[in-house]
């Protein structure tokens, strides 16, 4: 059974990720953050068997709460959540770093870092039931490298992997595992709001070892990698899935 | 009505909600078919797909102002005659 965040449209990791977990037999609730979204993903879900569309904003409490109350009445247990789902204020993705705003500071990190730990709080009792699970986010080079552009947003994945780490600490005991994933640039609605990402992916394509962009369906086999047991041995990881990107100097 | 602007025009009605008989080509998508800036990004990625064409840059993209706009760039881009 697993819980996926951060489907906007087709093109979203959070969708390909869901496909490929369904297609290897687990059971999805596939979560939207916005009513707005529901003409995108109601289609999507009713691709896919056994899968239950769920409206849920994570910055709100009651939706989180919501969701979690629908999976335990539903399952009764959680063994996968996927946690694919950031943002920033267009404006901060389209100056200098240091005219970032605290509200857009705030918000950036509470929407892309603090709700995978309001998620993994409420996936800790439904997968205790489960006698473990494992939790995925999806973070961006940019935590590590200065990105043009990616600004606030670097800073909030910088946090972001910093939460997995500790989050591995303390649900490790509990056999749940919490990892992320670094994919190379894709052409998705969250990343057309970073000004220059068409340069990006073609600078990324010239560069990276593998000579080509990074594209969903890697990133969705890494995730189900992640998802089961093949990756039992692993917590608190950062992997890229970028085309071998991050190792070039220059 | 050729068979762009045939699509572009479905995409439209589609994206935005709106009438097919309000989506003419002097239409502005923003003030007239009212567009946000969500819809607008995924009307572009929608035309990048079923029209196979290339990334279309921030800087074209926003000079896409009518649904006429958006037929005769897409028309250049595929180069079907319009
Ligand atoms: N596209 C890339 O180049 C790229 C690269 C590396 C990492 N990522 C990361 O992958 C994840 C998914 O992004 P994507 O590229 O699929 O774009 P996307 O726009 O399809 O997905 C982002 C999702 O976040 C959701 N979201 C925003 N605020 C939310 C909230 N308060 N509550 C619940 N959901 C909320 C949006 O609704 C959207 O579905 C993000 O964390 C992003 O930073 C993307």
């Amino acid at each position: 059974m697993a819980l996926v965040f951060g489907t906007a449209n087709k093109k979203s990791i959070a969708w390909a990720v869901a496909k490929r977990l369904s297609q290897s037999g687990a059971k999805i609730v596939l979560t939207y953050q916005d009513p707005r979204l529901e003409g995108n993903v109601l289609p999507l879900a009713a691709e896919l068997p056994d899968c239950i569309p769920c409206k849920c904003d994570l910055t709100v409490e009651e939706d989180v709460a919501a969701v979690f109350k629908l999976v335990e009445e539903k399952y009764g247990r959680l063994d996968i959540l996927i946690h694919s789902v950031a943002y920033a204020l267009r404006e901060d993705l389209d100056r200098r770093f240091l005219d970032t705003s605290q509200e857009g500071f705030r918000i950036a990190q509470t929407v892309s870092a603090y709700t995978l730990v309001a998620a993994a709080r409420g996936a800790l009792p439904l997968m205790e039931k489960a006698g473990g699970g494992s939790i995925l986010a999806m973070t961006y080079h940019g935590s590590e490298r200065v990105i043009p552009n990616y600004n606030v947003m670097g800073v909030s994945k910088a946090a972001l992997e910093a939460c997995v780490r500790y989050l591995a600490a303390d649900l490790g005991p509990m056999n749940i595992r919490v990892n992320a994933l670094s994919p190379g640039p894709l052409n998705t609605l969250a990343a057309r709001g970073i000004t220059g990402l068409l340069t990006m992916l073609k600078y990324f394509r010239e560069r990276a070892p593998l000579r080509r962009n990074t594209d969903l369906e890697e990133v969705a086999d890494t995730a189900l990698f992640f998802s089961s047991d093949l990756s039992r041995g692993i917590t608190g990881e950062v992997l890229y899935v970028d085309c071998g990107y991050h190792i070039t100097g220059m | 009505m050729s068979s762009v602007e045939e699509k572009v025009k479905g995409i439209i009605v589609e994206k935005l909600k709106v009438d097919a008989a309000d989506v003419t080509n002097d239409k502005e998508i923003v003030r007239d078919l009212g567009a946000d800036s969500l819809d607008q990004v995924e009307l572009v990625m929608e035309l990048e797909e079923q029209f196979g064409v290339d990334e279309i840059p921030e800087e074209e993209a926003a000079q896409l102002k009518t649904v006429g706009d958006v037929i005769r760039y897409v028309t250049e881009k595929t180069g079907s005659p319009a």
